[in-house]
C-alpha cells in the first residue's frame, strides 16, 4: 500500500474498498473481543475459518472477526449478514451446523437462538434482541462492521474523512468552535469541557514550540471496559479523534496511556497504529497537508492512581506515578513541562463524528448539560450484562430494566454503584433519576468511567464501601497524609462495622474523617476517595 | 545480563522509557533480580532509588521470583458483588498459597488485579493469560485439572 497523498486519494481508496464488496453477500461474523475470547471465541472463530475454507463455499462467503458487540452475556456470538441472524453461545461443536444450514442453505438454526427470558420467545435477529432496543449506539455500533486489524473496514465506514474535513477544509479555529458548541465533556470521569482544555494547550506559550497529546486508557475503575472494548473494537476511531485534536492545538507527538491488564487493547491498538502510518494517516506529511503527528504507546504499570493527569505523566516520564498540585493546569505546564492535552478514549472517539454530522446534530442528543451518548458498563446482579451505549439522560429504571432485563432469580434491586472508586451507591428509590453528568453528581455520586454495578438485596452496603476504600488504601500513592492515614482509618472503623463491632459514634467519626480526607488531599483520589462510605451513610444509615 | 543491555539499548538507553524497560526485561524473567535493577540503574545513569522507587511503586512488577504459572483472581466491582472474595479462598485453597506468594515448586503464583475489564462474565480467573468467566468455588479444581500433574507434584 502506498501512502495517501490527498482527500482525493483517501476518496478513491475508498471507492475501490467499496465496489469490491457487496453488502448483499453472505458474510459471518464473531467477536473476539477479551469478553469473548473468555468464554472461548478463539476456538470458534478458528473453526468457522476451517469451515468456510472447505470445497463448495471457499470463496464465496466473508468471514469477519470484530470486537465486542456489547451484549457480552451471550459470548460467543456468531452472526450471519446480510440476514443478521445472531447465534449465542456458540461452541465449536456447533459451526459445522451452523456453516451448512445457516451459511449454506439459510435455514435458521432455533437452539442457537437468543431467548427473551420476558417472554420465553425466540430472537432471530440481532437488532431485535431487547438489550439493543434503547440503546443509541452512536460509537459503538461500528464495532460490528470492523475487523481491528484491517484498516480498510475502517475506511469503508467513511473513516478518515472527518481527518480530510480538518486538514484541508477547516481552520483549528472552526475545529475549536465545533467542539465547543457540540457540549462534549470529558468522558473519563470528572466531565470537564473538551474545548477548554484543548483552547488552553492550543493557546498556552510553550519554550520550544512542543505541545503533546495524550489518550488516557489507564481505564483503572474496577467494573468499567468501555475504553477496553473501543481500543479493541474500534481503535481507529481513536486514533483520529487524536490526529483532529493534534492537528488543533498544533501538537506533533502523541501518547496512548494504556492499561498493562489489557493485552489484547495494546496489540490492535499497535496493529492500529502501524497501518495508519502505512496508509499515510499518521507521520510526516499526513495526506499531503504538511502536517505531521505520530504516536507512541506506554503501557501502565499497574496502578490506579494513574488515571489521573498529572501522575500518568509523570509515569510517562519514567518516574512514579505521584500526583503534584495542579495550579497550574497540565494543559499549561504538563508532560515534560509543555502543554498537553490529555483526553480519554471515549472522549477522542467521539470526535471525528462531531467533525462529521456537526456539532448541531451531536448537541440535540443527551441533555442539557451533558451531550451525546455514554457507554455504561452494566454488570452485576443484572440479567443482561454487557456495554450499554444510551443517550444522555436516559434513567436508570430504563437501564435496569428494559436493557438489562431486570435483576437475576426475582430479586429486589437494592442500589447501583456508580462512578466507580470515587462514586457511590444510589438508592433503589432513586430508580427515575436520569443518568447525566450534573444528576449523578447531586445524587452524591457520579458518572466517573461509566460503571453501573447492579446490586440485589443480597449485597451488603456496609461491605461495598468498605470494598472501595479498601481498594483505595492499596491504591492511595501515600504522598498525602489524610488519604494515607484517614483511608486507613476509615477502613479499620467499616471492617469492625462488618465484623460486629460497630459502636453508634462511628457514624459521625466516618464523617468527620471523609469531610477532611475531601479537603485535604491533593488529587482527585484522595478528594473523591470518601464519597462511597459518604453516600452510603446518606441513603442506607438506618436505625 | 545480555539481555538486560539489549532492552536498554532497544529503548535507546532512554531515561523516560524506565517502566517499559522493567517492563520488558520482567516479561523475561518473570521478576526484577536485584542484579538487573542495578544494571539498569548504572546504564541510565539514574540514582538506584529512582528505579527500585519505580519497580516497587507500580503493580506490575515483582521483586521475587514468580512461579512458571501465573494466577490472577479479578477482585473488581462486578466480580467482587458476584463472589470473587469466595472464589479467591477456593484458589488459595487449591494452591495452598496465599495471594501474592508462589508454590514452593515454583509452578503457580497468585496475584488478585483490580479489575480485567471482562466484567459481564465476573467473577474471572486468568492463568497464564487464558480467561476463565463466571467462576465459582466449585469451578475453581476444574480450571487446575489441566495443571493437575504439577499441584500434585507439589504435595508429594
Amino acid at each position: 500500500m502506498n501512502k495517501l497523498r490527498s482527500a482525493a486519494g483517501l476518496e478513491q481508496l475508498r471507492n475501490r474498498i467499496m465496489s469490491q464488496r457487496d453488502p448483499e453477500r453472505t458474510c459471518v461474523v464473531t467477536s473476539v473481543g477479551t469478553c469473548g475470547l473468555a468464554r472461548g471465541a478463539a476456538g470458534v472463530a478458528q473453526a468457522i475459518a476451517t469451515e468456510l475454507n472447505k470445497d463448495g463455499l471457499k470463496g464465496t462467503v466473508d468471514f469477519r472477526t470484530t470486537g465486542c458487540h456489547g451484549f457480552c452475556d451471550i459470548e460467543p456470538v456468531v452472526v450471519i449478514y446480510p440476514k443478521r441472524i445472531v447465534y449465542c453461545h456458540v461452541t465449536t461443536a456447533d459451526v459445522p451446523q451452523i456453516i451448512s444450514e445457516t451459511v449454506a442453505k439459510g435455514k435458521v438454526i432455533k437452539r442457537l437462538l437468543y431467548t427473551n427470558p420476558a417472554t420465553g420467545r425466540k430472537i432471530v435477529r440481532e437488532q431485535n434482541i431487547p438489550f439493543y432496543g434503547k440503546q443509541y449506539r452512536l460509537l459503538t455500533d461500528s464495532i460490528r462492521f470492523v475487523d481491528p486489524h484491517n484498516i480498510e473496514d475502517y475506511i469503508a465506514l467513511g473513516g478518515y474523512t472527518a481527518l480530510c474535513k480538518v486538514l484541508f477544509d477547516m481552520h483549528p479555529e472552526e475545529v475549536l468552535d465545533e467542539i465547543s458548541k457540540s457540549g462534549l465533556r470529558g468522558r473519563g470521569g470528572a466531565g470537564f469541557p473538551t474545548f477548554r482544555k484543548w483552547e488552553a494547550a492550543r493557546n498556552a506559550p510553550s519554550c520550544d514550540g512542543v505541545r503533546y497529546i495524550i489518550c488516557n486508557a489507564d481505564e483503572g475503575d474496577p467494573g468499567a471496559y468501555m475504553d477496553r472494548s473501543l481500543l479493541e473494537g474500534n481503535p481507529h476511531s481513536v486514533i483520529e479523534g487524536m490526529i483532529i485534536g493534534a492537528r488543533t492545538i498544533g501538537s506533533h507527538h502523541g501518547y496512548v496511556y494504556v492499561r498493562n491488564e489489557y493485552p489484547l487493547a495494546v496489540d490492535n491498538l499497535g496493529i492500529a497504529l502501524e497501518q495508519a502510518r502505512q496508509y499515510g494517516f499518521l507521520g510526516k506529511d499526513i495526506l499531503g497537508s504538511g502536517f505531521d503527528f505520530d504516536v507512541k504507546i506506554s503501557r501502565g504499570g499497574g496502578a490506579f492512581i494513574c488515571g489521573e493527569s498529572t501522575a500518568l505523566m509523570a509515569s510517562l516520564e519514567g518516574r512514579i506515578g505521584e500526583p503534584r498540585p495542579k495550579h497550574i493546569h497540565t494543559a499549561l505546564k504538563g508532560l515534560y513541562d509543555r502543554p498537553t492535552n490529555l483526553n480519554n478514549v471515549e472522549t477522542w472517539a467521539n470526535v471525528p463524528l462531531i467533525i462529521n454530522r456537526g456539532a448541531n446534530w451531536y448537541s440535540k442528543i443527551g441533555t442539557e448539560g451533558s451531550k451525546g451518548t455514554k457507554i455504561f458498563s452494566l454488570v452485576g446482579k443484572v440479567n443482561n450484562t454487557g456495554l450499554v451505549e444510551v443517550p444522555m439522560g436516559i434513567t436508570l429504571k430504563e437501564m435496569v430494566y428494559d436493557i438489562g432485563g431486570g435483576i437475576p432469580d426475582g430479586r429486589k434491586l437494592k442500589a447501583i454503584q456508580t462512578g466507580g472508586p470515587s462514586g457511590g451507591c444510589i438508592p433503589e428509590s432513586l430508580i427515575d433519576l436520569p443518568v447525566d453528568f450534573d444528576k449523578l453528581t447531586e445524587a452524591g455520586s457520579m458518572m466517573g468511567s461509566g460503571g453501573m454495578i447492579v446490586m440485589d438485596e443480597d449485597n451488603c452496603m456496609v461491605d461495598m464501601a468498605r470494598y472501595f476504600v479498601k481498594f483505595l488504601t492499596e491504591e492511595s500513592c501515600g504522598k498525602c497524609v489524610p488519604c494515607r492515614e484517614g483511608l486507613d482509618r476509615m477502613l479499620d472503623i467499616l471492617t469492625d462495622i462488618t465484623e460486629g463491632r460497630g459502636k453508634p459514634e462511628d457514624i459521625e467519626l466516618l464523617e468527620e474523617l471523609g469531610d477532611v480526607i475531601k479537603e485535604a488531599s491533593l488529587c482527585g483520589l484522595g478528594g473523591t476517595a470518601p464519597n462511597p462510605v459518604l453516600s452510603t451513610i446518606r441513603y442506607f444509615h438506618t436505625f | 545480563m545480555k539481555k538486560v543491555d539489549v532492552i536498554v539499548d532497544q529503548y535507546g538507553c532512554n531515561r523516560d522509557s524506565l517502566i517499559s524497560i522493567l517492563q520488558d526485561i520482567q516479561a523475561g524473567y518473570h521478576y526484577l533480580p536485584e542484579e538487573v535493577i542495578r544494571q539498569v540503574a548504572r546504564r541510565l545513569d539514574l540514582p538506584l532509588i529512582q528505579v527500585y522507587g519505580v519497580a516497587t511503586f507500580f503493580k506490575a512488577f515483582s521483586l521475587k521470583p514468580r512461579g512458571k504459572h501465573l494466577v490472577h483472581v479479578c477482585l473488581g466491582t462486578a466480580c467482587h458483588v458476584r463472589g470473587a472474595p469466595a472464589v479467591l479462598d477456593e484458589v488459595k485453597r487449591q494452591l495452598g498459597v496465599e495471594t501474592g506468594d508462589t508454590t514452593k515448586d515454583m509452578k503457580f503464583t497468585l496475584e488478585t488485579v483490580n479489575c480485567l475489564g471482562a466484567c459481564a462474565l465476573g467473577p474471572i480467573v486468568v492463568v497464564d493469560g487464558n480467561y476463565q468467566g463466571k467462576m465459582r468455588p466449585g469451578k475453581v479444581k476444574g480450571v487446575f485439572k489441566q495443571y493437575r500433574g504439577a499441584i500434585e507434584g507439589k504435595q508429594a
